[in-house]
């Protein structure tokens, strides 16, 4: 080889107890390269970069730092070696401020903010990075946050870097400003390993791409010489159909009315400020926005979940047309007017199912009131779960293993799975392919599209911008707390709901209806 | 680098702690077994240290101290009545415990909740001795459920309204129980700090067998409780509020109500206990009526897994360690940290065996470092 690589792993194994997190796994970085490691929520990606800044020990294998084997046994010894992790998610002193953190457990003999502020400035400058290093971190966006992670590790003369998942949280015009930054560290000789599992990013930005499914090491490709299909297929281990089916549906009636609702939270502070919309039946609403603008509050509101100071929602009710006011109303109290509202929470595991109880007892959830009788009845229940999981392919031993045993996307099945059982004429899914594997993140879409094409409508708060675009018939953008935007997913570009995400003031309202009607 | 290279290459430690991936029931039972044997094991060598005596020797005496000469064909069935009696009162505190403990209210009032219904029961058996004896009795298990409910109640309203802490809540109602007993006696004792036994409202004696009923009530409580917590909807939803309130606000579960209501279903069975200690068995009362075992209580609750049958063999447990302990003591005049201490092992080892059924050690395998 021409260039001696910069970092070498060979055949690290990596177990716990039974579960094979990495097995025989190598992996080469050169210096001046952006390499990204994809792979499947579970393939081993982040397994194997803690290996690398020394968080876990591979229980076999090598790891050659410049040719020369190196062993890391704590973060401090990756240090050493010039090797920097950003981890997904930050490990910042908010109360502090950009510079202190940087320097934080620094050991440079004396402590001189003064003179590390302008060392900060200087690595800013160099790479382009936009960051006060006198501003404090709870201040900051999750973008600047971000910077300061990176700043850290330069700051201590990292020269191979690791960021796991960066652009997980970003928005597309903070994520092109990472690329640029991390082009030009390229080009001053730094190694930089991405982990990500965002095929379209992969393409963009990385030179070679090396590819784990199953904690097993399948390859590395040149990005220049690859495609995103050729990718998918390495890390999913088959052929897959990557697009969404979206129909048109006939029949788009509004089925559920927002008028202005205001909402606060236990600080006082306004979460939702005067949010107008309307979800038409046969149709998918995307809500699209920066983790944290107020999603979950929307949502919680529709279910009855959240106490509002203003506003109302109205619900037109299909077979008799008679409007409803479910703002003021419990969710029991929603069941018991007959809307079949269904509801599948961010939250999976802490709201949506009781993780302690078997996939039967999950069931009943949304029906164990039903019944005369002061006993419950399990009989139908438990048809239900064989049935969802027949249907839905989940992988369990029994309908009676608890649910938190189940990998994050069979969970999510039996989630979906009741939701969708209730048939209902209103449902709503919050980041519903979260942590899923490309396989089950499919059969998702799909379900949300049957549902769909049943005459349902459905409200689908999303985070990957490209799978809004595709599965959505409009994409309404919140920012804030406030509606920023009403756009037609077929025509709208991700560049123009980006724009909208970090949008300060609310959309100019034409209409007391909050949008126009997509016919 | 060259000289970190050359560093020793660190290795994992010999010895780590893994967390096992779920293990089948029967061997969870099994590892609890092997931990009472063992805890057994070692009892009888510390006694067999301090008395001077064979370990099989001690157990005997143990023996003899719960059930009399149970092996020499004298078995005593008034001590075997007392037995199932003192069972009987611990494990009807520990299944008034449970429903709370299920939906993670850390109630530990049950001293004073059961102290205040057998209080009440001892009112009503004074006061009220010109009632006929069935409308007496209709009265004394009325009130003294009502007396322990009451009690449960005010700390859960407090929690579910204002979110107060319920454990130290359910503390200081202790103390009040205990201090309203004490003023109660010392009115009716003339100072003189004990109250008489009286035999008005005293619970019918069946078959000539002082504690039957006592011991009948209990039994029928202990099923109706596993069946409450497993098949009714009310347990359903103390299950889903104990582990997520997030999901039970999520299905329309009104939590506070849950809250309330269990608490006093809780209290009320405390009431209960402390009925059967007063009108079924001491006829009297003092602030050490309960004595403590509202805190044994939690212990046999969380020792059985919150299943009803379960605790009943613990309860069982632990009573016979505290009288074969206290007779062991008496035979060998030991003092009476004996039974503490006995209790303690079997304890520590029923409580530690769980570490081993989570987690697992794992002593690293020595191999030969490969050359390069």
């Amino acid at each position: 080889m021409s260039t001696q690589a910069a970092i070498e792993l060979k055949n690290i194994c990596k177990r716990f107890g039974p579960v094979v997190a990495n097995n025989n796994v190598c992996l080469t970085a050169n210096r001046g390269e952006i390499l990204s490691i994809l792979g499947e929520n579970g393939s081993g990606k982040t397994t194997l970069m803690n290996m690398i800044s020394g968080i876990y020990f591979p229980d076999e294998g090598q790891i050659f730092i410049n040719g020369e084997e190196a062993v890391i046994a704590s973060p401090k010894d990756a240090f050493d070696y010039k090797i920097g992790m950003i981890h997904q998610h930050f490990k910042l002193v908010d109360v502090f401020t950009a510079t202190e953190n940087i320097v934080l457990g620094l050991d440079e003999g004396k402590y001189n903010l003064k003179e590390a502020e302008k060392k900060v400035q200087e690595i800013c400058d160099l790479y382009g990075f936009e960051l006060d290093p006198k501003k404090k971190i709870y201040t900051m966006s999750v973008s600047e946050k971000q910077t300061v992670e990176i700043v850290k590790v330069l700051y201590r003369g990292a020269d191979i870097l690791i960021l796991d998942e960066p652009t997980a949280v970003l928005t597309p015009i903070e994520i092109r400003k990472l690329f640029a930054v991390l082009k030009k560290m390229r080009e001053d000789g730094k190694v930089i390993i991405i982990i990500t599992h965002k095929l379209n990013e992969v393409m963009e930005i990385s030179d070679r791409v090396s590819v784990l499914r199953k904690g097993e090491y399948i390859g590395t490709v040149n990005t220049s010489e690859t495609s995103e299909s050729e990718l998918t297929e390495m890390m999913v281990g088959k052929k897959i159909d990557l697009n969404i089916e979206r129909t048109q549906s006939e029949n788009v009636t509004p089925r559920l009315e927002v008028h202005h609702i205001n909402c606060s939270n236990r600080e006082g502070l306004k979460v939702l400020d005067d949010v107008s919309f309307v979800a038409n039946a046969g149709e998918i609403l995307g809500i699209a926005g920066i983790a944290g603008s107020g999603q979950r509050e929307l949502l919680e509101s529709i279910a009855g979940l959240q106490k509002l100071d203003s506003g109302a929602v109205l619900y037109r009710n299909p077979k008799t047309g008679k409007m409803d006011n479910l703002a003021t109303k419990t969710p029991l109290q929603i069941r018991e007017l007959g809307v079949r509202l269904s509801f599948v929470p961010e939250d999976r595991l802490g709201m949506g199912l009781v993780g302690n109880m078997d996939i039967v007892d999950n069931m009943m959830l949304r029906s164990y009131t039903k019944g005369k009788g002061l006993f419950l009845e399990r009989k139908a229940p438990r048809d239900l779960a064989e049935h969802i999981i027949d249907d839905l392919e989940v992988v369990t031993p029994d309908a009676n293993t608890p649910v938190r045993r189940l990998s994050g996307g069979n969970v999510q099945k039996v989630l979906v799975g009741r939701e969708i059982a209730a048939s209902p004429t209103v449902l709503m899914a919050a980041y519903p392919v979260r942590g899923l594997d490309i396989n089950s993140s499919y059969m998702i879409y799909n379900l949300l599209n049957q549902q769909k094409e049943r005459g349902v409508a459905v409200i689908f708060v999303g985070e990957d911008l490209d799978v809004l675009l595709a599965l959505c018939d409009r994409i309404l953008v919140i920012g804030s707390g406030r509606i920023t935007g009403l756009v037609d997913a077929r025509t709208a570009t991700k560049e123009e709901i980006g724009l909208l995400m970090t949008k300060t003031e609310a959309m100019a309202q034409s209409d007391d209806e909050g949008g126009e009607q997509n016919g | 680098m060259a000289d970190k290279t050359a560093q020793k290459v660190h290795r994992e430690p010999w010895l780590h702690i893994a967390k096992r991936s779920e293990i089948p029931g029967w061997q969870a039972w099994l590892i609890r077994l092997a931990a009472i044997l063992i805890a057994f094991v070692l009892v009888g060598i510390i006694s067999s240290l301090l008395t001077g005596e064979g370990i099989g020797e001690v157990y005997g005496i143990m023996i003899r101290g719960v059930f009399g000469r149970l092996f020499e064909g004298q078995f005593s069935a008034k001590m075997m009545w007392r037995f199932l009696q003192s069972t009987a009162i611990l494990l009807c505190l520990s299944l008034a415990v449970t429903p709370a403990f299920k939906m993670k209210f850390w109630n530990c009032g049950a001293e004073g909740q059961a102290l205040i219904g057998g209080l009440v029961a001892m009112i009503c058996m004074m006061n009220l001795s010109g009632l006929p004896y069935w409308l007496l009795l209709v009265v004394i298990v009325v009130t003294s459920t009502l007396a322990g409910a009451v009690w449960g109640l005010i700390p859960a309203l407090f929690k579910a309204q204002y979110g107060t802490n319920e454990t130290l809540f359910t503390l200081m109602m202790n103390y009040v129980a205990t201090q309203i007993t004490a003023y109660y006696v010392y009115l009716v004792g003339k100072g003189s700090g004990t109250i008489n036994p009286v035999d008005t409202g005293n619970l019918p004696v069946l078959f000539g067998a002082p504690y039957l009923l006592n011991i009948l009530i209990v039994a029928i409580l202990t099923v109706a409780l596993f069946i409450y917590l497993k098949n009714s909807k009310q347990g359903y939803e103390i299950t889903v509020v104990g582990e997520s309130q997030n999901t039970a606000r999520y299905i329309g579960i009104n939590v506070k109500k849950v809250i309330i209501r269990t608490m006093m279903i809780s209290g009320a069975l405390c009431g209960v206990a402390g009925m059967l200690l007063v009108a079924g068995t001491n006829h009297s009362v003092n602030t050490n009526t309960v004595g403590g075992q509202g805190f044994t209580a939690i212990m046999v609750s969380w020792l059985g897994q919150f299943n009803a049958f379960i605790m009943a063999g613990m309860a069982a447990l632990i009573v016979f360690l505290k009288s074969g302990a206290a007779k062991v003591a008496d035979t060998f005049f030991l003092n009476s940290s004996y039974a503490d201490i006995v209790s303690g092992i079997v304890i520590l080892f029923l409580v530690g065996c769980e570490f081993f059924i989570r987690y697992t050690v794992k002593i690293r395998r020595n191999k030969k470092e490969e050359t390069v």
